[in-house]
């Protein structure tokens, strides 16, 4: 390369200023981007990804500093220039996309006035033409009707629009180098690939360079020219994306890309140390549940309406006296399906598809407003969710949640979380008796017995996901609703924590409900397949007739929007 | 009260707890932990104030426990003959019109104040906090009433209903403190309101609640506990505005009566000496009156930082 590439970090060390000394978060490392080029920075939490694009713009925390190394941006060092030169230099030359695009837009503020407050700021338009250049910087990021959606706030769009107003904002004052920190994590598949593919279009037409920083490795294969991976602080190798996954050379690239869900694959196959070639119990096909065994739960016609806001009516409200309101929202419109014996259901769609509310229902957090679910032969659609605490049913259907640290009680240790449904509802009782099934229930799940005793905060996220899992199996439940179990996982703990669901299944002879928007996840851990929309099954049956040839047109929409690496 | 202790329980097991028993191993990486001591410490090294507040704080409940004892004069011995005499070696505070040790007055009074200040929060803690733990966690009519009966309390200038509360129950000590309970009701009802609310639906809560539990049982496992730090320092804060309004309804003469020490009444009598320059009155049990305050005002500040897990790592 024979021009000075645009931002070269050159040994690179950011340091945090802890209670127990110095951390070194980022540990001198070297990353150049190239005028036009998209680079990718890619690792698992932890790594210092993040860390560095702060760094570049300057704006680490008070902890942090730059302890060694030079950041150049166009012949420019930013580790030495006054915050007076950084601040110009923001969102004019280097601009920066924020993981949850709603938190970075204000709320109170008309998204056109926003676009307007940046194009001012910098001296890209004046009182009279900040207008027409915001609208303009809307169109540009493919906004239906711009001209309307500048009166909107940021409420009133969806994620997907939300995240596009921020590209907007980023772009407004053709930077130099975009800086986009996890943009799509938390949108939806289809979202996701809209808002890449903008971002790499709106990257070669102005001839911009562009940083993502990622976990997703898929991604940053997909979408980016080279690909720089990062573990605990250092750079472990650089490539260009082709090259990252055809011929990886780092044992920690290597890891992480087996970690990664592909096609083709068996779940075995995640882990580190899976034998190549077919594994031999892997290869064992599922026992097929006979078609003719009732099914463990039967939800027919399932419905849940919830009632429209009603605006004019606040005085008859306050008087508890409202109307009934004129049409419900239907968040899950009459579905039907069965779950067999030792099966594992997957429930697929994007969000607001109506597939957490349908789980809330089958586990009786919430009452379903038409609709039988018919367990082992009662419905229990009909017990009250109120009265279902005391239902001798309750035991058998669990739930492990979305976040694992969200789900924890923080004042509860891992052994009193796992042996909150054994005290209230078990056959166990004594101190001792407690403690050894607790014990017991670690092991099953992996989870070191000297660790039991910790609070959450003091567990790692595949720990907490762990304690999660156990407390849902302490009592031998016949369904587990997996709600998105390693959604807040990294790869390479998702990789464990699936492997160890599907191990415990065959163990404990459990169903699952797989409720998952990870199409590459759903391939590998489940039997059958539910696609849904707006609350509506649009396709459902095995998991290779509908993931391999898949028939409904949203079905195919999904399959389509995961990030394809060069193979 | 027996819920009460159990909170109480579950929070000194965590902080007990906390302290990991060996130096954890490295692959599991977990982020250490430390001791409540350890915890302080820092938080007393980084911020100074914080330290003063919690040796003031000492001193108080030094003079509140063991004042009586330790002072050089009865506090109600009248002595004619040393009458409204100026700070000395004698006399540190000086005396008042009757001869009487202000220095010892101000020292013994110490306990009335805190007592009051003490129990009225700890009633306002109970009702306020179980009142708004309840309308956050149901919502609906429980809600309802118990935001209607704050508002009507935020109605009134708070003060002015305390007078009439004291007057309308008569002149004593219990009013007084239940007076102050009143007037900090909708402050409680409304933090643990919020608290409780955005709890309700958190992962855990459902969790618990797939664990069997009863609603009841949700409340004081899952949700009271964790909303335990908070209201402690809304506590922390409120003593002073306690002491502080305990004392305002003796200055006007509701509440206590002379010649009980009291910082209040003890102002009160002062203050029409300070014309006549005999300041040293009204001064000294001013002072203690602002030093109280200031103290539990800057303890709410530290009681934070000290529970607040997110400065514990």
């Amino acid at each position: 390369m024979t021009a000075p590439p645009l931002l070269d970090i050159k040994n690179l060390t950011v340091e945090f200023a802890t209670r127990r000394g110095a951390v070194q978060a980022v540990k001198s490392i070297d990353v150049s981007v190239a005028k036009g080029e998209t680079v990718a920075i890619v690792g698992e939490s932890g790594s210092g990804k993040s860390v560095t694009s702060y760094a570049v713009v300057r704006i680490l925390d008070r902890a942090g500093r730059v302890a060694e190394g030079s950041i150049s941006f166009s012949g420019m060092d930013l580790v030495t220039a006054t915050e007076r030169q950084m601040r110009d230099l923001r969102g004019r030359e280097i601009s920066m996309i924020f993981q949850n695009p709603r938190a970075a837009l204000n709320p109170i503020r008309k998204v056109g006035k926003q676009i307007e407050d940046v194009l001012l700021e910098h001296v890209q338009a004046t009182r009279a033409t900040a207008r027409e250049k915001a609208i303009e910087a809307l169109t540009k990021v493919k906004i239906a009707r711009p001209e309307e959606r500048y009166d909107a706030y940021p409420f009133e769009l969806s994620g997907g629009m939300c995240q596009r107003v921020v590209i907007a904002l980023a772009l407004a004052c053709q930077p130099q180098l975009l800086i986009a920190d996890e943009p799509t994590t938390g949108l939806d598949v289809t979202t996701q690939k809209a808002v890449m593919d903008l971002i790499v279009e709106l990257t070669r037409e102005r001839g911009m360079s562009t940083i993502l920083i990622t976990h997703d490795l898929g991604l940053a294969a997909a979408y980016c020219d080279k690909v720089v991976v990062m573990e605990k602080g250092k750079v472990v190798e650089t490539a260009s994306a082709a090259d990252i996954f055809r011929n990886p050379q780092h044992p920690y690239t290597r890891k992480l890309m087996q970690a990664t869900p592909r096609i083709g694959m068996s779940l075995a196959d995640l882990l580190p140390d899976a034998p190549k070639g077919p594994p031999a119990q892997a290869a064992a096909p599922r026992p097929a549940p006979s078609p003719d065994a009732e099914p463990l739960m039967r939800v027919e016609n399932l419905v849940k309406e919830y009632p429209r806001p009603e605006t004019g009516a606040f005085f008859a409200k306050l008087m508890g006296k409202a109307e009934e309101p004129k049409s419900a929202f239907r968040a899950v419109d009459s579905i039907s399906f069965t779950v067999a014996k030792g099966e594992t259901l997957g429930l697929v769609g994007e969000s607001g598809c109506g597939k957490s509310t349908t789980s809330m229902m089958i586990t009786r957090l919430i009452d379903p407003s038409g609709g039988k679910i018919i367990f082992d032969g009662t419905d229990i659609g009909a017990i009250p969710a109120k009265q279902f605490a005391a239902s001798a049913h309750r035991r058998r259907i669990q739930m492990v949640f979305q976040d694992p640290t969200d789900s924890l009680n923080p004042r509860f240790t891992a052994e009193r979380a796992i042996a909150d449904p054994i005290m209230r509802m078990g056959t166990i009782s004594g101190r001792d008796a407690l403690r050894a099934r607790c014990e017991e229930l670690a092991r099953l799940v992996g989870l070191p017995v000297e660790l039991i005793d910790r609070f959450p905060h003091q567990l790692s996220g595949g720990q907490k996901a762990r304690v999660g899992i156990a407390r849902a199996i302490a009592l031998d439940p016949d369904l587990v609703i997996l709600d998105e179990p390693t959604a807040a996982l990294d790869v390479s703990v998702q990789a464990v924590v699936l492997n160890l669901l599907e191990e415990l299944k065959g163990r404990l002879g459990m169903s699952y409900l797989f409720v998952s928007h990870d199409l590459n996840v759903v391939r590998l851990l489940c039997d059958r397949v539910i696609v849904m929309k707006t609350g509506a099954i649009v396709e459902q049956g095995t998991a290779e007739q509908v993931l391999g040839n898949p028939q409904a047109e949203y079905t195919k929409e999904l399959l389509t929007a995961i990030p394809h690496p060069p193979l | 009260m027996n819920d009460m202790s159990q909170v109480l329980k579950t929070e000194s097991e965590s902080i007990s707890a906390a302290v990991p028993a060996e130096p954890a191993p490295l692959r599991f990486d977990a982020p250490p932990s430390t001791s409540l001591w350890a915890h302080a410490r820092h938080i007393v090294a980084e911020n100074p104030v914080t330290g003063l507040a919690f040796g003031l704080f000492a001193l108080i409940l030094l003079a509140a426990v063991l004042g009586p004892s330790l002072v050089p004069y009865d506090p109600l011995a009248s002595n004619t003959s040393s009458a409204l005499q100026g700070p000395s070696a004698a006399h540190w505070f000086g005396t008042d019109q009757l001869g009487r040790d202000i220095f010892s007055r101000v020292i013994v009074a110490t306990r009335l104040d805190f007592a009051i200040a003490v129990f009225s929060v700890a009633l306002v803690f109970a009702m306020g906090g179980l009142a708004g733990v309840m309308a956050g966690f149901y919502g609906g009519w429980v809600d309802k009433v118990v935001g209607r009966i704050a508002d009507t309390i935020m109605a009134f200038p708070l003060f002015v209903l305390a007078m009439g509360i004291v007057a309308a129950l008569g002149n004593s000590v219990t009013n007084i403190v239940i007076a102050t309970a009143i007037i900090n009701f909708p402050l409680y009802a409304r933090v643990a309101r919020a608290e409780a609310n955005v709890r309700r639906d958190a992962g855990f809560v459902q969790a618990a609640r797939l664990s069997g539990n009863s609603d009841w049982r949700l409340l004081l496992t899952q949700i009271v506990p964790n909303i335990m730090p908070i209201m402690a320092v809304q506590m922390s804060l409120t003593m002073g505005y306690a002491i502080l309004n305990a004392a305002g309804l003796s200055f006007i003469g509701l509440g206590v009566r002379p010649p009980t020490p009291e910082w209040g009444i003890m102002v009160a009598e002062g203050a029409s000496f300070i014309v006549s320059g005999e300041w040293w009155i009204a001064f000294f049990p001013g002072l203690a009156l602002m030093t109280a305050v200031f103290c539990f005002n800057l303890l709410g500040d530290g009681v934070r930082d000290l529970v607040d897990p997110q400065r514990r790592n």
